[in-house]
Parts: structure tokens; sequence; C-alpha cells
């Protein structure tokens, strides 16, 4: 194989992190969601955690798109 | 891409070293000029009833302060200034990259790594200054059994040095992948011509709305860790 498309479907392969991402985010926005329903006076108090929940599950994801913009730039 | 490029406007070198004023200069040079004419103007005329941009400033200096009073508690108040300035200075970046055929500062990894650096720098700085050597204690977990401390400290070690990599990373990737997501989207709109090119259209000025929030967001989200970081600083909870 040629070391350019091995490169290409490296990165693409790097890409698959989002799919944690994605479902990580999922998760903490729908329970927060469900929660909120249950107990709306509570739900602006958890605010800045759910940010937090969400800036840290995004993270994990964001590192695999960095590594596959190192593959196809760096 | 064309967007992301730095141009040379004044080319200045000093010493060997290039330090020239290029068009990420100049936006923060604008961001800067906005942001306080902004303040100044808004709260010229103070009155008890406050005007529109009156109560915009004061709605931004509110959040920030019961932010910081939320996270840090009374005691964190004189740190107020410094996040409030970086929250400013992040948002009118990432809102002045919004506007077409200008330059988003914040879609450069060196940019948002310098960011991320400075805090994590004065917030160690804070750390060792207010406990001295007692601040290495942070890698030290309380009521955790002694044969799992090799494994603990050394976890606790990285995710403490990894801290600046993953901020600045989350404020760059998602202003680079949002900006070349509707790079993208326009290129559809171009091919696509004019009998199939309003699908495409229409979802980028729906993504367009996407991106004003996420461009909150995330100056809100690297607000929030850092008091959040300067919190572990200031009280060690373990």
């Amino acid at each position: 194989m040629e070391l350019e498309a091995a490169k290409m479907i490296g990165a693409g392969l790097a890409c698959s992190a989002l799919i944690g991402a994605g479902v990580g985010i999922g998760n903490i926005f729908g329970n927060y969601l469900s929660g909120a329903m249950r107990n709306p006076s509570a739900a602006p108090a958890q605010f800045t955690n759910l940010l937090i929940g969400f800036a840290l599950a995004e993270a994990t994801g964001l590192f695999g798109l960095l590594i596959a913009l190192i593959i196809l730039f760096g | 891409m064309a967007q992301f490029e730095i141009k040379r406007l004044i080319p200045i070198h000093l010493f060997g070293v290039d330090a020239s004023f290029t068009n990420a200069s100049l936006y923060m040079v604008i961001a800067v000029v906005l942001i306080t004419s902004f303040l100044i103007f808004a709260m010229g005329r103070r009155s008890l009833v406050p005007s529109r941009f009156q109560s915009m400033a004061e709605l931004s200096y509110e959040y920030i302060a019961n932010m910081v009073r939320e996270n840090l508690g009374e005691e964190g108040m004189k740190y107020f200034p410094w996040v409030f300035t970086i929250f400013m200075f992040i948002l009118t970046l990432n809102l002045l990259g919004l506007i077409p055929h200008t330059f988003t500062v914040t879609s450069h990894i060196i940019v948002t790594f310098a960011f991320a650096a400075m805090v994590w720098i004065t917030v160690t700085l804070i750390g060792f200054a207010r406990h001295g050597v007692g601040y290495l204690r942070l890698f030290v977990p309380a009521g955790i059994p002694i044969w799992l401390m090799p494994i603990i400290i050394p976890i606790e070690l990285i995710s403490y040095l990894i801290r600046p990599i993953s901020h600045s990373v989350r404020l760059f990737a998602n202003m680079m992948a949002g900006h070349t997501m509707l790079k993208v989207f326009a290129g559809f709109v171009v091919g696509l011509g004019l009998i199939g090119g309003w699908a495409p259209l229409a979802f980028l000025v729906a993504f367009t709305g996407l991106e004003f929030l996420v461009a909150f967001l995330q100056a809100l989200i690297f607000t929030v860790l850092t008091c959040i970081y300067l919190n572990d600083a200031l009280h060690m909870h373990h």
C-alpha cells in the first residue's frame, strides 16, 4: 500500500474516537434533561456540572481528531 | 484553507525573531478595543433603571461573578478580574470569527495553547504559593489503600500535566471543526448550483446559528474549567 493512502486510512480510523464522544455527550444531556423534567427546580444549580461533564466527554473525542490532524498535516 | 492563513501586515524582525504584526494580532487588538469601548460606553451613563447596553454589561459581569463565587467562594473574588478578562476576550474572538471574511484567532492551536499554558502556570504558581510543598498532596487522594498508591499517583500526575493540552485542544478543535464544516457546506451550495443548492444553504443558515451557541459555550467552558483548576489550587479538597 502506498504511504499516502495508508495515511488517509489511518486518519479516518483515528476519527472513530468521535463515536465515543458522541455517545458520551448524548448520555450527559439526555440524563440531565430527564433529571430536569423530574425536578425542574433543582436543574439550574446543576447547569455548571452539565457543562463540565460535556467538556470532559468531548475532550477524549477531540484527542482522536487531533491525532487525525497530526497524521494528515504533521 | 484561505480563512486560516496568517498574513504579515507589518513585518517586524527583532534580533532574528519574527515578531510581525499579523492579521491574528490585528483581530486581538480589535477584540480588546471592542470589549473596552463596550464596557466603558455601557457603564458611562449609569442609571438605576439600566439601558439596554448597561444591562448587557451588567448581565455578563454578574454571570461570571456568580460563577466565581459558586466555585471559589468569597475569597476567590480577588481572581475575578482575571477570569472575567479571559471570558470576554475568548468570547469576543470567537464571535468576531463568525462574521464572514474575518479571521478566527481561536482556531489556531498555538493561540489557545498559549491561553491554556498561561492558566496552568498561574494556577500552579498560586497553588505552590499558598500551600508550599504541601501542594503536592493534590496527587495523593485521601482515603485510598496504600497498595493503590503506585497506580493512583502517576494517573493523577499525568491528568494534571495533560491539563493545558486538553484545555487548549477543546477550544481550538471546536472552532476549527465548525469553520471547516461551514466551508465544506458552502462548497456544496456552489457545486449544486441554482437548482439543488438551496438545501445545503438552509442547513448552512441553521448551522451558523448553532455556531453562535458553540462560540459562547466554548468560551464559557474555558472559563468554568479555569475556575475549577483555580479551586484545586485554592482549596485542596483531597
